[in-house]
C-alpha cells in the first residue's frame, strides 16, 4: 500500500486500549506483514480490558483524545477467560453515561481483533483515523475546561470589593 | 528524582530507516526525569546489553526505557540485562517503535513524531513502576496429555522415559488415532499398524504412565505448575479390572450390523466392541446408543457369557481431578466433510461433487481401510456399492483445501503424498488398473519424498493431470468426473468405477471448546496458535500448555513425532526445577479501604479472591475484606477495574501508571 501522501488540514489524536495477548499482538503481526495505516494512534497496553476503567477513557477525551477505541479477544476468547465479558458489560452501561453527558458515540469504538487478525488492526484504525477525522477535533471538553478557568478568572468588582473588605 | 535512562534501538535499519533514531533521543533527554538518552544500532546484542548496563552504572539510572522492537519479542532479554545491571527487571520497560511505527508507517516525520510520543508514554510509566519480587510456586511434575494418536503416545513415552508421571486421556476407547487406520504410510510404505502397535503397549505397559481411554477433558482450573484437570471417564459397561480382552461377548452379541466408525463406516461392528483387534487397552465398550439391553431392556448376553463376570450395565460415568504440572494437546485432525451442511461449520460442502451421497466416491481414510490387511475387505480395494473390483480409479487432490471460496486457504500438506501412496496401494493390489490423479501442484518437501511421488508415475504407471475436477455424477454404475488438463488444454471426462477424494485437513470436533476450557488461542480455521511461528512452534501463548500434532495444523508422521518430542523437551524443561517463578503481575488489596464487598470476588474468573478478617487487638472482628491468593491470580485486572471503593490494584498496571501514559497525550 504505497498511497499518494495527503495532507490535511486536520490530525485527530487517537488512543486505543487495547489487551496485551490478542489485540496487542493483532497489531505487532500487523507490523511484521509490514502493513501501513495511518500513524494518529497512540496504544497503551493492558494485560485485558477487563482491567480498563471508564476513567481512562473520559481522561484521554479530556487531555485532547478526538477519538478513543477500545480493543480486545473476541468472546469465548479471553486469555484470562471472561475479561472481555466484563469489559463488554462495564462499557455498554458506560457508553449510555456517555450518551447522556454529550459526548458523541462514534468517537469512541470497541473492536475485536485477535493476534492473528493483523489484516483487522489496520483496517479498525484506517476507518477510526478516517471517521474521526470527518467529524473534526473534539471541543467538548476543551471548551468545558475554559468555561472554568473563565469563571476561575472573573475579576468583577463586586468580588474585588468583597476581598478587599476581608479583615 | 527519577533517573530514566533511554535507549534508542536502530535494529539495524528496521527502525532507522523510517525513524530518526537520534532525534528521538534528544527529544528524550529533554523529558523530566531522563538523565541519560542515546541510540545504538542493536541493543539487543551483546555490546547493546553492555551499553545498558554501563549506562545504569555511570548514570546511577533507576529507571530504563528501551525504545525497539516489541515487548513481546524482548521484553525478557532487557530485563535480565537490568537484573544484570543491579536493577529491579520491573524498572525496565520496553516503547515499541518498530512493530507499531517504523514497520507501519512511510512518512518519517510522521514516525519520528509518534516515536517521540511513544516514549514519552514509557518514560512516564517506568517512572511509576515498582520494584517487584517474583512469586514462587511449586511446581507439579505430572504432565496431561490430551488425545492419544501418534503425538500423544508420542510425549507420553518421551515424558515417561525421563522418570515423571503422565496422564494420558482418549476419548475414543482405544488409543492409536487415524494412524492406526491407515494402511501404509509414505515414504516407506510401512505397514502403519506394525511400527505403531509397538508404542501402543509401550504406553499400556509403562510404570509412569496412567491412562484413561473413552475419557473427556470436562474442565480445566489453575495455571503453569498447577492444574486441577476433571476428567469425565465414560461408562464402558466393563469393569476393566476383570475384562481378560478374551472376546466371547464381541463374538456372541446379537448385534452385529453397526457401522464401525473406525473402518470408516464401511465394515460393520457388534453394540459390544472393541473398535480394532489391536485397539489397547484390549477391553470392549458398549455402545449403550445401540444396545438392545440399553435400548429395550431385553438380551444380556454378554453379561451371560463373560467369565470372569466384568460386563456391568450399572456402571456410571466417573470424575476424576488430576493435578498435573503441564497439558500436552494433541488432539489430532479429522477429515473435511463434503455432505451439504458439514457437521458444526460455516464451511460448505460440494455440490458438484453429490454432497456425499455417491456410495463409490470416498475419501482418503476410506481408501486405506479398503487397503488394509485388518480392514472391513481384508485388504481387497472394491467398490463401497456393489463390491467388484474397480478398473479405473480416479483422485482428485485438493479438495476444499486451496478453495478460498469453499472458506478453506491453507494446503493440507499430506494429500499428494498419501495420494501417490494411494496410486502405488492400488496397482500393487489390482495389477490391471488404472489410476488417474486431477492435481494442482505436486507438494513433496520431506526426504525421499519426491522420488516416492516420482515412482508413481514412472513405476506404478498413475496418470496425472494437471487441472481440477469440476463436477461428479453418477452414470449408471460409473462415476462420470468432469475435470481439464491444463497442459494440453482440453477438458476431460473420465467414466470411473472408485473415485477417491483428498479432503482438507481439519481440525477435530470440539477443537475450539477445548481451547476455551484451558484458555489457549486458535485461528479461524480452529487450529491451535503457537506462541511464535517461527521460534516457538510448540508452545501456547498460555503458559504450561504445549502443542503436538495435527491440531497446530496439517501434518505428516514425522513431523508429527518430531513436535511431540519437542513438546516433551519442553515439559521436561518446566519439570526441571522444584520451584516455578510466577510472573508478579497481580493482584494487592489495600485493607484499609476494601469494605468487603466482593465485587472483585464475583468478577475473578480464576477464584483467587478470598475473605480475610480483620481483627482487633483484642481479637474482636473488625471488618471482612478481600485478600488475593498471589499463587492464583492470573493478572488480568478485571477485579481493579470493578472495585467502587479503588481498594484492589494490580501490580505492574496501577492507574497511576497508566494514567501517566495518558496524561502525555
Amino acid at each position: 500500500m504505497h498511497a499518494e501522501k495527503q495532507h490535511h488540514a486536520f490530525e485527530p489524536k487517537l488512543v486505543a486500549f487495547v489487551c496485551t495477548w490478542c489485540t496487542y499482538a493483532g497489531a505487532d503481526l500487523a507490523g511484521t506483514s509490514r502493513m501501513h495505516y495511518p500513524s494518529n494512534v497512540r496504544v497503551v497496553k493492558f494485560p485485558c480490558t477487563g482491567r480498563i476503567d471508564p476513567v481512562f477513557i473520559l481522561r484521554a477525551f479530556q487531555k485532547g483524545a478526538d477519538g478513543v477505541l477500545v480493543s480486545g479477544c473476541h468472546p469465548g476468547d479471553c486469555h484470562y477467560m471472561a475479561g472481555n465479558f466484563h469489559a463488554r458489560r462495564r462499557f455498554a452501561a458506560f457508553r449510555q453515561l456517555l450518551d447522556f453527558v454529550g459526548v458523541d458515540l462514534d468517537r469512541l469504538q470497541f473492536s475485536w481483533v485477535s493476534a492473528a487478525e493483523g489484516g483487522k488492526w489496520v483496517e479498525v484504525v484506517t476507518e477510526l483515523t478516517e471517521r474521526i477525522r470527518q467529524m473534526g477535533p473534539m471541543r467538548e471538553f476543551r471548551e468545558l475546561d475554559a468555561e472554568e478557568h473563565w469563571s476561575a478568572q472573573l475579576d468583577e468588582p463586586e468580588i474585588r470589593a468583597a476581598y478587599n473588605a476581608i479583615p | 528524582m527519577s533517573r530514566i535512562g533511554v535507549f534508542v534501538c536502530h535494529c539495524g535499519e528496521n527502525i532507522s530507516r523510517t525513524v530518526d533514531v537520534e532525534k528521538v533521543a534528544e527529544a528524550s533527554r529533554h523529558l523530566l526525569g531522563v538523565a541519560h538518552a542515546c541510540d545504538y544500532k542493536y541493543m539487543c546484542s551483546d555490546p547493546g546489553q553492555a551499553l545498558l548496563k554501563k549506562a545504569v552504572a555511570e548514570h546511577k539510572l533507576d529507571g530504563v526505557v528501551v525504545a525497539a522492537c516489541s515487548p513481546r519479542m524482548h521484553e525478557k532479554t532487557f530485563r535480565k540485562a537490568t537484573v544484570q545491571a543491579g536493577l529491579n527487571p520491573f524498572l525496565c520497560e520496553m516503547a515499541n517503535i518498530r512493530e507499531h511505527c517504523s514497520w507501519v508507517h512511510e512518512d518519517r516525520d510522521e514516525a519520528t513524531a509518534k516515536a517521540i510520543d511513544i516514549v514519552h508514554m514509557l518514560v512516564e510509566r517506568v517512572k511509576r513502576n515498582r520494584k517487584l519480587q517474583p512469586i514462587s510456586v511449586p511446581v507439579t511434575k505430572r504432565a496431561l496429555i490430551i488425545g492419544g494418536g501418534i503425538a500423544g503416545i508420542q510425549a507420553a513415552l518421551d515424558i515417561a522415559d525421563c522418570g515423571h508421571q503422565v496422564v494420558l486421556v482418549e476419548r475414543e476407547p482405544s488409543i492409536g488415532g487415524h494412524m492406526a487406520q491407515l494402511s501404509e504410510t509414505f515414504p516407506t510404505l510401512d505397514c502403519s499398524q506394525c511400527i505403531m502397535t509397538p508404542k501402543m503397549v509401550d504406553v499400556a505397559n509403562h510404570p509412569n504412565i496412567t491412562l484413561h481411554t473413552y475419557s473427556e477433558v470436562e474442565e480445566v482450573d489453575g495455571y503453569i505448575g498447577n492444574f486441577q484437570v476433571k476428567i469425565r471417564k465414560k461408562a464402558r459397561s466393563v469393569d476393566m479390572g476383570k475384562c481378560t480382552g478374551c472376546g466371547v461377548c464381541m463374538a456372541k452379541c446379537p448385534q452385529k450390523k453397526i457401522p464401525n466408525n473406525f473402518d470408516q463406516n464401511l465394515g460393520m461392528r457388534s453394540a459390544i466392541y472393541v473398535p480394532f483387534p489391536q485397539a489397547v487397552p484390549n477391553v470392549p465398550v458398549i455402545d449403550r446408543a445401540n444396545c438392545t439391553f440399553f435400548k429395550s431392556g431385553k438380551c444380556g448376553v454378554c453379561q451371560k457369557v463373560c467369565g470372569p463376570g466384568a460386563v456391568d450395565f450399572e456402571q456410571q460415568d466417573e470424575f476424576v481431578v488430576e493435578e498435573v504440572g503441564a497439558v500436552v494437546v494433541a488432539t489430532g485432525f479429522k477429515l473435511y466433510d463434503i455432505s451439504e451442511k458439514p457437521k458444526g461449520s460455516p464451511i460448505k460442502g460440494y455440490g458438484e461433487f453429490g454432497h456425499g451421497k455417491i456410495p463409490d466416491v470416498i475419501d482418503g481414510l476410506t481408501f486405506e481401510r479398503l487397503a488394509s490387511a485388518s480392514g472391513p475387505t481384508g485388504g481387497k480395494i472394491i467398490r463401497p456399492s456393489d463390491g467388484k473390483e474397480p478398473k479405473q480409479v480416479v483422485f482428485v487432490q485438493c479438495v476444499g483445501s486451496r478453495a478460498r471460496e469453499k472458506g478453506i486457504s491453507y494446503c493440507s500438506k499430506i494429500c499428494c503424498m498419501y495420494t501417490a501412496k494411494h496410486t502405488m496401494l492400488y496397482k500393487h493390489k489390482v495389477h490391471d488398473g488404472q489410476a488417474y490423479v486431477f492435481f494442482m501442484d505436486a507438494r513433496t518437501p520431506g526426504k525421499g519424498y519426491d522420488e516416492f511421488w516420482r515412482r508413481s508415475i514412472e513405476s506404478e504407471e498413475a496418470v496425472y493431470i494437471r487441472g481440477m475436477v469440476s463436477r461428479l455424477y453418477q452414470k449408471g454404475d460409473k462415476i462420470v468426473v468432469m475435470g481439464s488438463d491444463i497442459a494440453v488444454g482440453i477438458q476431460v471426462e473420465i467414466e470411473a468405477d472408485l473415485v477417491v477424494l483428498a479432503t482438507a485437513v481439519q481440525p477435530r470436533e470440539g477443537a475450539d471448546q477445548l481451547a476455551q476450557k484451558l484458555g489457549i488461542s486458535y485461528d479461524q480455521y480452529n487450529f491451535y496458535s503457537e506462541a511464535h511461528a517461527k521460534l516457538r512452534p510448540v508452545e501456547c501463548a498460555t503458559a504450561g500448555v504445549y502443542l503436538a500434532g495435527a491440531c497446530q495444523g496439517p501434518k505428516d508422521i514425522p513431523d508429527t513425532v518430531s513436535q511431540a518430542s519437542a513438546a516433551a523437551a519442553k515439559v521436561m524443561t518446566l519439570f526441571a526445577k522444584d520451584q516455578l517463578e510466577r510472573e508478579p503481575i497481580v493482584a494487592k488489596v489495600n485493607e484499609r479501604f476494601c469494605v468487603g464487598c466482593f465485587a472483585c470476588k464475583k468478577v475473578c474468573a480464576y477464584g483467587a479472591v478470598e475473605e480475610k478478617e480483620i481483627r482487633d487487638r483484642q481479637g474482636n472482628l473488625v471488618k471482612v475484606v478481600a485478600y488475593v491468593n498471589p499463587g492464583v491470580c492470573g493478572g488480568c485486572g478485571t477485579c481493579q477495574a470493578t472495585c467502587p471503593s479503588k481498594s484492589v490494584e494490580l501490580d505492574g498496571y496501577t492507574d497511576e501508571q497508566i494514567m501517566a501514559m495518558i496524561e502525555t497525550l
